[in-house]
């Protein structure tokens, strides 16, 4: 092919795969730096945007992270996640804004749904955020693998002045040019992490050794079965009649609702033990542990289009 | 550490490539078991007797109710020799548009035909697109080959067409593999089939362990687009000023002479950073922060270049479009350019040609470029561009073209002209 390069001249250091994927997520980073004027990065605490924060954190360095935090807080954390959030903070010195989902249902804007989950109620006050900051670049930790719909979410994702995901209206996203330009009142949503696997993920976490909310190793706790996972008693309620709270050794594979966030029953105590479970696993991330994702085929697409992610 | 290959997949509606995407997943293992359920049970309710692979890849709903694949869609799988991330384009209606979309990162491509059909117009459009943009090696997957029954002359009669083709484009021999496969079965995908004992070459997935990665272009001249300039005026670090951005091509170190673009300002390279510690030497790929000897104005869309074997800098360029917008092209638009790291004002000069990719060949002055279409152009930008040819360097001969109006990306642009029968005497 006449594009063919074929005599290497100089020798230099190889990415690997990781390289690849770091080096990547940075160029992405900086280009939302260079081309928007109020970029905000979704931080809940979980891994996915802790390593997003991690990302940020070099690709500024040695200047600080020239972005805020933004959290959707539904009042069902885990205690050691919300902990966790304010340490980060500190840490870094960085602005966190945070939005009450509880604020939202104490002035009626939002209803409490029967059966108590507020995943589903972080939309409203995400978007009412955005609006009220003018961010106009939100960074979300989503990667392709985790499901069928976000396959085909670009690095670069539109959003209409409602928030909305129109798969349809995509842009082509070519080579490593992205196009950030949005008309007032749009945001594009970006995900660094587009190519990253759940194993990319965690090998990162290790090679980098980034500190993780405990929750996401094995530990003791009290859980009871409800749809076929392992829910823990929290300020979102616990257990019902007929349900039996045992204790087990569990760790979390993501860290969301308490309400619908299940515990795996798992020995992983350590990085390398984790790393070797995931490898093994046999079940996805989300399929294990997300009650809001199993309740329909479409159920991810559907949020996505109403501007959840 | 493995080593990682991008890869797109290409055909028209029907070839099977949905089912061959997934079968790839499937044989790698890298379906988990309650995606595999979910096909299962979607399988069983559309009253079939085996799962049906192709409901792993159907991502959005409209899709599967329409039972076609609209946008392109990335898959990640991996075997204990190379990781993989493949871009799975469509082939219908806007076939261009995905297939620029989906390949023009990729290392290799698989094109796939059905068997009792052969080499239709669809393949031959796809292969020139993926001639233009460079990828640089293509398999042709000759698919349902168990609906012709494993006949060695009917593959060999479409393996040689497209060679032909292909070789036209300007792919060596070597470039091009054709392999026969059962999508649905599993002939040749990942195990040898006995079915075509005829057949000697490597399997679907053999070849795509062991072919040559093309990497970064490590042996080409210096080339770093500025993203970001780095000030942090904290009281550890009140003077540094480091330049950041992705190395675009070739290799950097400490002591190299470099150019500043557009401006043409001299300078050196006093450190290669990284917040892991200072390099010794970086190439292609790598994002790192310079520092220069000295103090010059530089900022966002800035190209840090070789001192020797720069690029052009120009405000007429000339160019290879692929329009990918529903509304034409026509000479006098006004167009926003993105090149690098830097975004500016362009008006479309005359429209020199448009390629033909059924003949090879190409029509001069034409009225207009639509959607799918490729075509030759001159821009004129409102201030100088530093340009490289796309054929030498894919990242900084490559630009976007975008509606200044609502933003929406018009084109794939390729400085010069990528393909054989585009260039002029
Ligand atoms: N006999 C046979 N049928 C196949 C093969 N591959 C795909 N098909 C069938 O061809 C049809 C179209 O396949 P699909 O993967 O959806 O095609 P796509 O539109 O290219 O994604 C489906 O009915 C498949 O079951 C194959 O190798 N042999």
């Amino acid at each position: 092919m006449t594009a063919t390069i074929d005599a290497p001249v100089r020798t230099a250091p190889r990415l690997d795969s990781l390289g690849r994927l770091e080096s990547e997520a940075i160029h992405i980073m900086r280009e939302v730096a260079g081309e928007f004027d109020r970029p905000v990065i979704l931080f809940s605490g979980g891994k996915d945007s802790t390593l997003l924060l991690h990302l940020a954190v070099k690709a500024f360095w040695p200047a600080p992270v020239p972005f805020p935090l933004l959290h959707v807080d539904t009042g069902h954390n885990f205690a050691e996640v919300i902990d966790f959030r304010d340490r980060m903070v500190e840490r870094y010195g960085l602005r966190l804004v945070v939005a009450n989902v509880q604020d939202w249902i104490d002035d009626g804007r939002l209803t409490e749904r029967p059966d108590g989950t507020r995943n589903p109620l972080q939309t409203v006050p995400l978007l009412d955020t955005i609006t009220e900051h003018r961010f106009d670049a939100v960074f979300g930790g989503g990667r392709r693998d985790e499901e069928r719909a976000r396959a085909k979410e670009r690095i670069f994702s539109l959003r209409n002045a409602f928030g909305q995901w129109e798969p349809r209206r995509q842009r082509p996203e070519l080579w490593n040019l992205y196009n950030g330009r949005h008309r007032p009142g749009e945001h594009v949503r970006v995900f660094p992490l587009s190519n990253w696997t759940e194993l990319d993920v965690w090998r990162y976490i290790a090679r980098e050794n980034i500190e993780l909310p405990s929750i996401y190793y094995a530990h003791e706790r009290d859980v009871y079965s409800r749809d076929g996972m392992w829910l823990t008693e929290g300020p979102w309620g616990g257990p019902r009649d007929g349900e039996t709270v045992l204790r087990k050794t569990v760790r979390y594979r993501t860290v969301g609702d308490g309400s619908c966030t299940g515990a795996v029953e798992s020995e992983a105590s350590t990085l390398d033990e984790v790393i070797a479970e995931v490898g093994a696993s046999r079940l996805t991330e989300r399929g294990a542990t997300r009650a809001d994702d199993r309740l329909s085929e479409a159920a991810m697409e559907d949020r996505k289009r109403e501007g959840y992610f | 550490m493995s080593d990682l290959l991008r890869l797109a997949t290409a055909g028209s509606v029907d070839d099977g490539k949905s089912t061959l995407v997934g079968r790839l997943l499937y044989d790698t293992k890298s379906v988990l078991a309650d995606q595999l359920d979910a096909v299962h049970r979607a399988s069983v309710d559309k009253g079939l007797s085996t799962p049906d692979l192709s409901l792993l890849v159907d991502g959005l709903r409209s899709e599967r109710e329409q039972g076609i694949t609209i946008d392109v869609a990335y898959r990640y799988f991996a075997t204990p020799r190379r990781t993989f991330v493949l871009a799975d384009t469509p082939g219908h209606v806007q076939y261009t548009r995905n297939t620029v979309t989906g390949a023009s990162t990729a290392q290799l491509a698989i094109l796939l035909v059905d068997a009792r059909k052969g080499v239709v117009e669809q393949t031959r459009r796809h292969a020139a697109v993926l001639a233009l943009l460079g990828v640089p090696r293509l398999v042709l997957a000759v698919n349902k080959i168990d609906l012709v029954d494993y006949d060695h002359g009917t593959f060999e009669v479409i393996a040689k067409e497209f060679a032909t083709h292909a070789g036209n484009l300007g792919y060596a021999a070597d470039a091009v593999l054709a392999v026969p496969v059962s999508a649905l079965v599993g002939d040749n995908v990942v195990e040898h089939s006995e079915r075509t004992p005829w057949y000697t070459g490597p399997t679907l997935l053999e070849h795509l362990e062991t072919v040559p990665a093309q990497e970064d272009p490590h042996a080409a001249p210096f080339r770093f687009p500025v993203q970001y300039v780095i000030r942090p005026r904290t009281p550890e670090h009140p003077d540094y000023r480091g330049y950041a951005g992705q190395i675009a091509a070739g290799t950097v170190r400490p002591g190299d002479e470099v150019v500043v673009l557009p401006s043409g300002a001299r300078t050196r390279v006093t450190r290669v950073d990284t917040p892991d510690g200072e390099l010794t030497e970086a190439a292609a790929g790598a994002s790192v922060t310079l520092l220069l000897a000295d103090d010059l104005d530089i900022s966002r869309g800035d190209l840090i270049a070789a001192g020797i074997d720069r690029p052009e800098v120009t405000d007429e360029i000339d160019a290879t479009l692929a329009w990918l917008a529903d509304k034409p092209l026509r000479a006098g638009a006004r167009v926003l350019v993105k090149h690098g790291a830097r975004t500016v004002q362009a008006i479309v000069g005359e429209l020199r040609t448009r390629f033909d990719e059924q003949q090879l060949s190409t029509v001069d002055g034409p009225e207009s470029l639509e959607l799918n279409e490729i075509g030759q152009v001159t821009l004129r930008t409102s201030e100088p561009v530093p340009v490289d040819d796309y054929r030498t360097h894919g990242r900084t001969g490559a630009f976007l073209v975008i509606d200044p109006a609502d933003g929406t990306t018009l084109a794939a642009g390729l400085v010069g002209a990528p393909l054989p029968v585009l260039e002029r005497d």
